[in-house]
């Protein structure tokens, strides 16, 4: 198809800048990444990291620059057809306890792209959505309502939905904030699995820096809407590189490592 | 009980209207309680009263000034809503009150007695026409229809709009062909219940649905059936009193929603939840 496909990278942005209102969220970005590279992002927050993953699935506006994914080149407005083969899990939200929807019909949401406009899912749509449920370990609570579940629980069903979507393209923004301990590691060894199994392309944003090293195959380290450095987890994430990233001594940044270890 | 009250034309018409304004309003409330924009719903039928009003005072059709007054207000508060940038209920608010403000601006600047406008105000479903039916008729097919037509993209919408539309679902358009929905369905309905009085038909059924059922598909059959059943018990009230229509519905409908709250089987799960606390806590 084009240059993007020929190198075989999924995803190649080059010097995107993209702007909302007054404020600049990315200052031209460049970032290349190859078909099955698990990506982690990491910055302080408005860096921009969301803003990047908007633009890989297209609902992010560019102001200026290229976004080429899978071989489709972006402009404002054609990203439709592209999303259906991106998946997306956010951050954890506060969904209605007395919300009517279950479990298993949000994750068939994320056929629905797929199915198009007027066609109902049918056997093997539901059979998908099953398997997908299955593999997130939340086939025990399929006939639940989604509002009745805990944040990390919802979080699973989200990444149901995503694989229910059978994306080639894994965008997790900061899917583990909000969570206990516990349910950020389960479902961080869930995304490494769900990644390695489906042989996708993934992109991790992410604030917990212990969780980088075991997935990553690579790290971005972004702030104020540029990329600053990137590179293998063990050669980027040391405490002087932190100390840049973060505006904090080294010496500090050391300290609090070190008790996040602990804890 | 004497029913021959049913052969007459104006009681026919006026059952018909019930049934078929019931059935519309209440879908329609669905997307209200689940978007949570109760508020918009207010400021629309408030706009569409004014519309009318409009309407009356300069010679045309109220019904268009209505359908354009409510499409003009979904028109500045759907974007503000879409974008959930800047909490939207301030701006619904000052709009709210502008609409009130016109409506009785308008009615004050009408020539000779205020009759007609104020039947707008309490409705009179009694005085419906074949014509007042086959709009009626029309939006609540259309609303109906489209709720058939769009069922998943409908359900995805109401969830969560940010996730309909990152998986490829006109999220957005789906928004503004509600808000569209709406506006039709106050203009057509409001002239039986009244401009004042219109938005608690759309808001109790659905209201009452929410608290009875976790499937979305029942949530919309529930609201439709009291929906009528607001209307008809209103209506057979309404004549059994000599008391206008418009307010006997109403009443019914809330009546209706107290009775769902009681018997409301989420109100347990709140109640689970907070011996959970309580037990955590002690």
């Amino acid at each position: 198809m084009n240059a993007g496909s020929l190198h075989n990278y999924s995803i190649d942005i080059e010097n995107a800048v993209v702007s909302y209102r007054e404020d600049v969220a990315l200052r031209g970005v460049s970032l290349k990444v190859k078909s099955g590279e698990f990506v982690g992002i990491i910055g302080p927050n408005g860096a921009g990291k969301t803003t990047l993953l908007t633009i890989v699935n297209g609902m992010g506006r560019l102001l200026h620059g290229q976004v080429s994914v899978l071989g489709y080149t972006l402009t404002n407005g054609n990203g439709h057809s592209l999303r259906k083969k991106v998946g997306y899990v956010a951050q954890a939200q506060t969904i209605d306890p007395r919300m009517p929807i279950s479990v298993r019909e949000v994750a068939m949401i994320g056929r629905y792209g797929r199915l198009g406009l007027f066609r109902r899912p049918g056997k093997h749509d539901w059979e998908i959505v099953d398997t997908a449920l299955d593999m997130v370990g939340m086939t025990h609570l399929a006939r639940r309502p989604i509002g009745h579940l805990s944040g990390g629980e919802q979080q699973r069903v989200a990444i149901a939905r995503c694989l229910a979507q059978e994306p080639e393209i894994f965008l997790l923004d900061e899917p583990t904030a909000s969570l206990d301990w516990k349910a950020k590691t389960d479902i961080l060894e869930l995304v490494k699995r769900i990644h390695d199994a489906r042989k996708l392309t993934t992109l991790f944003v992410t604030h917990d820096l212990s969780a980088l090293p075991i997935a990553c195959d690579r790290v971005v380290l972004m702030k104020d809407g540029l990329i600053r450095d990137e590179g293998s987890p063990g050669d980027l994430l040391t405490d002087v590189k932190l100390g840049q990233l973060y505006d904090m001594p080294v010496a500090e940044v050391e300290k609090r490592r070190g008790a996040a270890a602990l804890a | 009980m004497d029913f021959s009250i049913l052969t007459y034309p104006f009681m026919q018409n006026a059952l018909l209207s019930a049934f078929l304004g019931g059935i519309a309003c209440a879908v329609i409330g669905v997307f209200v309680v689940l978007l949570h924009m109760p508020f918009i719903g207010v400021c629309m039928s408030h706009a569409a009263f004014a519309g009318a009003l409009l309407g009356l005072w300069l010679g045309f059709d109220p019904l268009i000034g209505a359908f354009a007054f409510s499409l003009g207000v979904a028109a500045i508060v759907g974007p503000l809503a879409d974008r959930g940038e800047l909490n939207p209920e301030t701006s619904v608010g000052v709009l709210f009150s502008l609409m009130l403000g016109l409506a009785f601006l308008f009615m004050g600047l009408m020539p000779g007695p205020k009759s007609q406008a104020l039947e707008l105000l309490w409705g009179s479903i009694l005085t419906n026409t074949r014509s007042d039916i086959i709009v009626l008729a029309v939006v609540a097919f259309l609303v109906v229809g489209i709720v058939l037509l769009f069922f998943k993209e409908i359900q995805a919408t109401v969830f969560q709009r940010d996730m309909a539309r990152s998986v490829g679902i006109p999220a957005t358009l789906m928004l503004y062909g509600i808000l569209f929905m709406t506006g039709a369905t106050i203009t057509a309905s409001f002239s039986s219940i009244g401009g004042l009085l219109i938005f608690s038909l759309i808001l109790n059924p659905a209201a009452a649905a929410y608290q009875l059922t976790y499937s979305l598909k029942r949530m919309f059959l529930l609201a439709a059936a009291f929906g009528v059943l607001s209307s008809w018990t209103g209506l057979f009230f309404s004549y059994l009193f000599n008391i206008p229509s418009g307010a006997t519905i109403v009443i019914t409908s809330s009546v209706i929603f107290a009775i769902a709250v009681i018997f409301s089987p989420k109100r347990k799960v709140k109640r689970w939840q907070k011996k959970l606390l309580v037990e955590k806590a002690s």
